[in-house]
């Protein structure tokens, strides 16, 4: 179980929190996206071996949403950060 | 009938208490042995050689170790215990132990299915998969006769009586081992101030010093390890565990430690969850067994265990050994069980030119010394008779030596799999012949045997670095240094010796002796074009037993690297994955168990239902609801019918408060409403509600309900019980990730709040009666409005809903006001034929009324469009998550799946929830599926079986006939509008 360091509350184990996917902006106007880009946006993820910046949300904490750097292959945390304001 | 203890020593045991007898039995014989004992040493105690029989060939087997390294001496326990597989070499006795052999019928010394020992030619390494795969009937009709032949213990019938627990821990640095590196670890953390946690699998501190003459700073190494213990124990910041393995090693410093023995007599079993700053691994070395002919015939031990069992427990193993080796260590070790009465004609020796002063020391005490010699064979079935001595060149030459113990060693395989388990890569050691740690991965390190440093002096100063260390990583102050003296270390010097020829081409030479692969099989495997380590372990399932390959995984490396002639490095380990030793469900389930398994989420009134009699099933989101209450010979359907009539002629009521309720304040809701729901939100008037989509961003349904418009700013959300916390998150996520300038407080309010929802044609004179602290005329309180008021004296907010398409009044109260207001309902309402209603009838209720539930037809297929409630959707208002992907259905065409209504011919045949559904006519083989039953009920209001179904291009296909593909039966249909009841509302308006 990884420990991540919530911004808010620091080091909690894994199972507080919720991965939920890569960080992807979502486009300002959908309605100007081809289907096909916008079906990219929607389902194609990168997935990658290795670093990733993904959205957690500290569930069973201070349920705030944060952003967590984390190897997909060494399974560390680089590093965490509050969400964007 | 007790025996003596024929092969117990007249002296020594240091783990022993001999004041106490204990008796226990074993395949039904009683016997009798001493507190510290191990069911194993008290079973050798008693002369008991043949314990089990072999996994695949039934062989005959005996002990082979004193650890956890043992394959063969798994038993079960009965009685009380009532415990699969069990290691007799870990097991301590107990007064009353009853044990039996597995794998063997009718018993362990007569074993028909020994029968397969004679037939092993046919049976080659993938002999499984090669015939019964392809054989008619394949696998599924062969696997469970193979299994019932195969096989160990017999897994209990009932719950483990044993009361386990869990316990978290976090600490500076845990130290895997107390043996002299581990001990020395901990001393030096726990001087410098480090919180320290020591665990040892065995029963006292000390490791390999529990069984020798070593002596540390001119005493006895387990006086030394006793007096270090005591020391730690005197230390605040220090918790030593006695018989605790860690067991597995985690991602970011987690280990888990099973402790198998608290000193707490009400725990029988705990599990520590360690979070560890550093770990420091010390889990020692196991010997390793050579692999020659008929090597596991009951007699053939470790040189290690022999000595153990000699130093431990005060029992011989046999009563003449001939040892053979390929290292040092055996030297002193047949020495000291020279020194203890056994006999010890010969020793063996495959290397050419062993130490001179070793040499010396053996022919002192008479011991013959063959060098360039092995044992090539034994003579014996059921225990050792003979062993033949001999070059391995000329193996069935030299001498048939007259024995009953065959002692070997095959060198040392240090204990990395913790360090394996942490994600690093061992390395391979060729001056030692093993796999020793690679780089580590975590925070981590090995020190003495474990970490390929095989002697006394290296632990010690290797433990001592190791904990100095780790207290200047951590920020402690490293304490003055402290390795007391010992004798000079002797080299291993050992030789790689992974199989001794046979002198028979047929006889079978094991290396793994829990799953019964031989080298042979090894050889086969590569010959049949298995390469990887991984493929050859999985073929010839070496390594896949109950030790996990903690004795013969090496071995099989080493045949495997010479049929490949390749270096044992390059063909490298498999992976060691955790546990190291078989955890018990017990301890991993803890406390969380029967009641306590899924603890259930309580509303208000949930104790007042359970009184009312009803019968509760567990719903979403951890609540346990009633699905009906059945009056007195009732039976279930009956009452949900009743339910479901009452509340359509009279009243009804039921607890709402599980629905996720959330409050939104701040000027931007309105905004927000509208970018989340698919309808819109800014136009509506304060104090009224309306019905919603919330779509997921691939414009499927997330989750519909009703929202309220409090005041200008404040609005009150519900959401479905099992939906509840995913909205929570999706809603939390656009608010802090996607749209932070939205001015926006959510606030999740569900267990605040108790609902009571009232519906019916008599609900409007029921809330009256309780006592309604406003007008609910129709003008005054319309349908999908909310009033702020009194009922029953409790301040409440109610609102005109339609969850069943009747009149309904939910009201929501204070959840500590919950049971006045059931209470004052029920009174109200008891002149009505008020009646409580589940779950069920309320199901049955929205299926006559064809509303869409999240749960049925929300199957993540079915847009808005399909599921008949365009009317929801305002596509023009602007962007609105899940409006991208409705615009792609549409530019994409094609067929939609639509939600309708079923009505099956036979009045009395309900479908079950998705069931296929198929064109009228079409074929009975294969028949082209075309949507599915999504809710079916028998409704008591039209009188008759109805269901709603998910069925494409449903829309067109009204009025016609589709058939229900259910198991064993096609049911005619009539497609209908998805509405039985009141299709104009004019009900739930009024």
């Amino acid at each position: 179980m990884l420990v991540i360091p919530c911004p808010h509350c620091g080091p909690r184990n894994e199972d507080e929190f919720v991965c939920w996917s890569e960080v992807v902006p979502r486009p300002a106007d959908p309605a100007a996206l081809s289907d096909l880009e916008w079906t990219d946006y929607v389902y194609n993820h990168a997935n990658p071996r290795g670093w990733v910046r993904e959205q957690w949300w500290h569930e069973h904490g201070c349920r705030r949403w944060i952003i967590v750097e984390r190897n997909t292959l060494t399974h560390e945390v680089a590093r965490t950060e509050p969400a964007p304001r | 009938m007790t025996r003596l203890q024929p092969s117990r020593l007249a002296a020594g045991g240091t783990l022993i208490d001999r004041s106490r007898p204990l008796r226990f039995r074993f395949n039904g014989t009683e016997y009798e042995g001493h507190p510290g004992d191990t069911l194993a040493s008290a079973l050798i105690a008693n002369g008991v050689r043949l314990v089990g029989r072999s996994f695949k060939y039934h062989r005959p087997r005996g002990i082979v170790s004193a650890g956890a390294e043992e394959p063969n001496a798994v038993v079960q326990l009965d009685g009380e215990d009532d415990e699969p597989n069990v290691r007799a070499t870990t097991l301590p006795l107990r007064e009353g132990l009853s044990a039996r052999s597995v794998n063997c019928w009718p018993n362990v010394d007569f074993d028909l299915a020994a029968i397969i020992d004679r037939l092993s030619p046919l049976l080659p390494a993938g002999f499984y998969y090669k015939t019964f795969m392809g054989w008619p009937g394949g696998w599924s009709f062969y696997g469970p006769l193979v299994r019932r032949m195969a096989g160990l213990g017999i897994a209990p019938r009932r719950p483990d009586p044993r009361a386990c627990e869990k316990r978290f821990h976090h600490c500076d640095v845990l130290v895997a081992g107390a043996g002299p590196a581990g001990l020395q670890a901990a001393l030096a953390t726990a001087r410098g101030g480090a919180r320290v946690m020591i665990a040892d699998d065995g029963p006292a501190p000390g490791g390999m010093l529990l069984d020798g003459a070593a002596e540390i700073g001119g005493r006895p190494g387990a006086e030394w390890a006793a007096g270090v213990a005591a020391e730690l124990d005197s230390l605040p910041n220090v918790v030593r565990l006695d018989r605790a393995t860690v067991a597995g090693y985690y991602d970011h410093n987690l280990l888990t430690v099973v402790e198998s023995a608290p000193r707490q007599p009400w725990i029988d079993e705990r599990l520590w969850k360690v979070r560890a700053r550093r770990v420091v691994l010390a889990t020692g070395a196991a010997e390793r067994p050579l692999v020659f002919a008929d090597n596991d015939r009951p007699g053939v031990m470790l040189a290690s265990a022999a000595l153990a069992c000699v130093c431990r427990y005060a029992v011989r193993p046999g009563a003449r050994a001939v040892a053979v080796t390929n290292n040092n260590s055996t030297y002193r070790t047949v020495l000291e069980l020279v020194e203890a009465g056994i006999e010890v004609p010969m020793l063996a020796d495959v290397r050419a030119r062993p130490p001179e002063t070793l040499v010396a020391e053996l022919a002192a005490r008479g011991v013959e010394l063959l060098r360039g010699h092995a044992v090539t064979g034994v003579a014996g079935v059921r225990a050792v008779k003979a062993a033949r001595v001999a070059p391995p060149d000329r193996p069935a030459g030299g001498r048939r030596v007259a024995c009953d113990l065959v002692l070997c060693s095959g060198g040392w395989s240090p204990r990395i799999h913790l360090h394996s388990q942490s994600g690093a890569r061992p390395a391979y050691d060729s001056d030692h012949a093993c796999f020793v740690p690679g780089d580590s991965v975590q925070a981590e390190c090995s020190a003495g045997a474990c970490n390929g440093a095989f002697g006394l002096r290296a632990a010690l100063e290797q433990g001592w670095r190791a904990g100095t260390e780790a207290c200047a990583a951590l920020g402690f102050v490293p304490p003055a240094a402290s390795v007391p003296s010992c004798a000079d270390d002797l080299p291993l010097d050992v030789e790689p010796c992974w199989e001794i020829p046979s002198p028979r081409p047929r006889a079978k030479a094991f290396v793994d002796l829990a799953n019964d692969v031989t080298a042979e099989d090894i050889r086969i495997a590569e010959q049949e074009g298995f390469r990887s380590v991984e493929h050859v372990k999985r073929y010839t399932t070496a390594g896949m037993g109950t030790d996990q390959g903690k004795l013969g995984n090496v071995n099989a490396i080493g045949i495997l690297s010479e049929a490949l002639s390749q270096a044992p490095g390059a063909v490298g380990t498999t992976s060691y994955r955790p546990p190291y030793t078989p955890v018990s469900f017990g301890v991993i389930a803890g406390k969380e168990r029967g009641e306590l398994v899924l603890p259930a989420r309580r509303t208000a009134l949930t104790g007042r239902i359970e009184e009312a009699g009803a019968v509760m099933f567990e719903a979403g989101a951890g609540y346990r609801r009633p699905s009906c209450f059945p009056r007195d010979g009732e039976s279930e359907a009956e009452a949900i019918a009743r339910e479901a009539l009452a509340c359509r002629t009279a009243a009804g009521m039921y607890d709402g408060s599980p629905l996720g309720k959330f409050e939104l304040h701040g000027p931007d809701v309105a905004a927000f409403l509208n970018r989340v729901y698919a309808n819109r939100w800014d136009d509506l008037a304060v104090g009224r509600g309306r019905f919603g989509w919330m779509l997921r961003e691939d414009g499927r349904l997330l989750d519909d309900g009703i929202t309220f418009r409090l005041g200008e700013d404040h609005w009150w959300t519900f959401a479905g019980t099992g939906a509840a916390g995913h909205v929570h998150r999706h809603l939390e996520r656009l608010l802090q990730l996607v749209w932070p300038e939205l001015k926006v407080y959510l606030t999740a309010v569900t267990s605040q709040w108790t609902n009571v929802c009232v519906c019916g044609p008599k609900a409007r004179v029921v809330l009256e009666g309780a006592g309604a602290g406003a007008s609910l005329a129709p003008d005054a309180f319309p349908f999908m409005a909310m009033r702020e008021m009194t009922v029953a004296g409790i301040p409440a907010r109610v609102a005109r809903a339609g969850y069943t398409g009747e009149l309904s009044f939910e009201v929501n109260v204070p959840a500590r006001h919950g049971v006045r207001l059931w209470e004052a309902l029920t009174e109200a309402g008891e002149p009505f034929g008020l009646t409580p209603v589940g779950s069920e009838a309320s199901m049955v209720m929205r299926c006559e009324k064809g509303f869409v539930s999240a749960g049925f037809e929300g199957d993540g297929i079915v847009n808005p469009f399909d599921a008949g409630c365009g009317w929801a959707v305002d596509m023009d208002k602007g962007d609105f998550i899940g409006r991208r992907s409705l615009v792609r259905d549409r530019n994409v065409g094609g067929v939609r799946p639509n939600v309708v209504g079923l009505l099956p011919e036979d009045p009395s045949f309900v479908p079950p929830d998705g069931t296929p559904l198929v064109e009228a006519g079409a074929p009975a083989d294969a028949p082209p599926v075309i949507g599915y039953v999504s809710q079916g009920c028998h409704s008591p209001n039209v009188g008759r079986a109805i269901a709603l179904a998910v069925l494409d291009d449903g829309r067109r296909r009204i009025d016609g006939r589709i058939e229900i593909a259910g198991i064993g039966r096609r049911a005619p249909a009539l497609v209908t509008r998805p509405c039985f009841v009141d299709p104009g509302g004019s009900r739930m308006r009024g």
